[in-house]
């Protein structure tokens, strides 16, 4: 199959208009069930009270954050060994898609631990993995915007998602292993009691929801990506031809 | 292999013919470490539970600034494009300036770094395993930071950039190396502590050297 | 009804989550797609100007 032909902005958009409206479609109505079970069917928890309902939006945001940073990591791969463009641009478009989700992680997580734990921040194993996560996601867009010539940032950010694949597991586990030395044993855990159906299903909808509301953006941004560098190269073809003219 | 130790030999030699990028290294190392003073307060306690942290923090931060100009040079005057086609493979040739990056910048660093931990009242217990700690760890460092200064090759806002990359990557170092202390501190064997930390610069030594290729051969072309 | 919003006293920790999901993730919605239509439409106007 030649994948090179998906890659120009008009193929592209014929096929992201087929998946499109079955993602949005799908996203909305996962997101709708789930946001409905979520605020208004699941029980309040026994413990956590009401507020366990941050939940059903801060642990579907963690899932997107480590499924983004894979298909960054994916995106970076076929980039290094194929040389796909449209590998190099679905990197570029994924990334603030999967910063964001980080970015959600974090801030609920913050905001559902000020009434579990008593602080805005704890040093909890899970977030500060996920800070760190978060920091990856930013060097991976600086590093992707630091270059006049788009292919070279798109290189050089996919070694770095390459680099930060192998080494977060690392990170996670030195970070696990950091915060059991230093943390007293009575603060509550974020993941809370073992979960109850009435909790698992509506968290799974928003996490499904949150995936096709991912490949929803995705598309969209994939497609700008392409359309901007055709513009690139025809604005630069221009230029090139008019001394002669 | 040869081409490797004549690269290392002529940075080394760089670097002693220009002893003042060195020791603004080391004073930044120095200065930075003794703000911390101001910033939480004389008392010797406090100092003593945190001066670990304070000199690994510092010496990465140090190690970080020479890590800027890692290929710079070799940009500038278009030796770049020797390397990326020298005979010799170009993984050996990136690990070659890695090294003599630690030679000249590292290598000082540790050597000062119990000067600026007794100003700070390292406990007398953690001096032997600072020093290790240092050795097993500072080369994993240079390393992911010439992963970094690889990728940030003529990048806008160079040093900023790399920063940026290479610090989320040292925090398994920093947390190893300082535990390591902390347990000889408190009378415990630092030796598992020791072992990761050298298996980490380990790590690093597998990936860098390809990552650094790559990236320098995407600044070449 | 009112008591529901409380949330048992969670309130401004629980509405404040949904709000700032809802406002990051519409907000990267929108500025994806107006970017999309922006950048379609200099497309066009630069392929207008080509043709002739």
């Amino acid at each position: 199959m030649n994948w090179h032909r998906f890659a120009s902005p008009s193929n592209f958009k014929r096929l992201s208009a087929r998946i499109f409206p079955w993602a949005a479609g799908g996203a909305a109505l996962c997101l709708g069930c789930g946001l409905y079970q979520a605020l208004l069917v699941s029980p309040p928890d026994y413990q956590q009270g009401q507020s366990v309902r941050i939940m059903y939006i801060h642990v579907p945001a963690a899932w997107m954050a480590m499924f983004v940073y894979a298909n960054l990591a994916l995106a970076g791969a076929a980039t290094l060994v194929w040389r796909h463009p449209l590998a190099e641009v679905a990197g570029r478009a994924m990334a603030p898609i999967g910063a964001a989700f980080t970015f959600l992680c974090l801030a609920t997580g913050s905001l559902w631990g000020k009434p579990m734990w008593g602080t805005w921040w704890e040093w909890d194993a899970r977030l500060t993995s996920v800070l760190i996560l978060f920091f990856v996601y930013l060097a991976y867009m600086a590093l992707n915007n630091a270059f006049d010539d788009a292919t070279r940032g798109a290189r050089a950010s996919a070694v770095l998602a390459l680099v930060g694949a192998v080494n977060l597991p690392i990170i996670k586990f030195s970070v696990d292993w950091w915060n059991t030395l230093h943390q007293p044993a009575s603060v509550m855990r974020l993941d809370g009691p073992a979960i109850h159906p009435s909790m698992l299903w509506p968290l799974l909808a928003m996490g499904v929801g949150y995936t096709l509301l991912f490949v929803v953006l995705a598309l969209v941004r994939i497609q700008a990506e392409l359309i901007e560098r055709r513009l690139g190269a025809l604005v630069q073809a221009r230029l090139s031809a008019e001394p002669a003219a | 292999m040869n081409a490797a130790f004549a690269l290392i030999a002529r940075d080394v030699r760089l670097a002693w013919r220009h002893p003042n990028e060195i020791a603004t290294i080391l004073a930044f190392f120095v200065i930075a470490a003794s703000l911390f003073p101001f910033g939480i307060g004389p008392e010797p306690q406090i100092l003593a539970r945190v001066a670990i942290g304070i000199v690994w923090v510092t010496a990465l931060l140090a190690c970080l600034m020479s890590l800027d100009r890692l290929f710079q040079a070799e940009v500038e005057d278009g030796s770049l494009d020797l390397l990326v086609t020298a005979p010799a493979p170009l993984e050996l040739l990136a690990l070659a300036k890695v090294v003599a990056q630690w030679i000249t910048t590292a290598l000082p660093l540790i050597v000062i770094s119990p000067i600026v931990a007794t100003m700070l009242h390292l406990p007398a217990d953690g001096y032997a395993t600072l020093l290790l700690t240092l050795v097993l760890g500072t080369p994993g460092l240079s390393l992911f930071g010439g992963i970094g200064a690889a990728l940030s090759v003529n990048a806008r806002r160079g040093g900023a950039l790399l920063a940026l990359i290479v610090l989320p990557l040292t925090v398994p170092i920093l947390i190893f190396a300082v535990a390591a202390v902390d347990a000889a501190i408190a009378g415990l064997s630092p030796r598992p502590h020791l072992f990761l930390l050298a298996g980490l610069s380990v790590f690093a030594l597998t990936i860098a050297p390809f990552a650094m290729a790559a990236s320098l051969r995407q600044a070449a072309e | 009804m009112s008591d529901y919003f409380a949330m048992g006293g969670y309130a401004v920790y629980v509405w404040t989550s949904y709000a700032l999901t809802a406002v990051v993730l519409i907000g990267l919605g929108i500025s994806s797609w107006r970017r999309l239509r922006g950048l379609e439409a200099d497309l066009a106007a630069f392929e207008r100007e080509d043709a002739p």
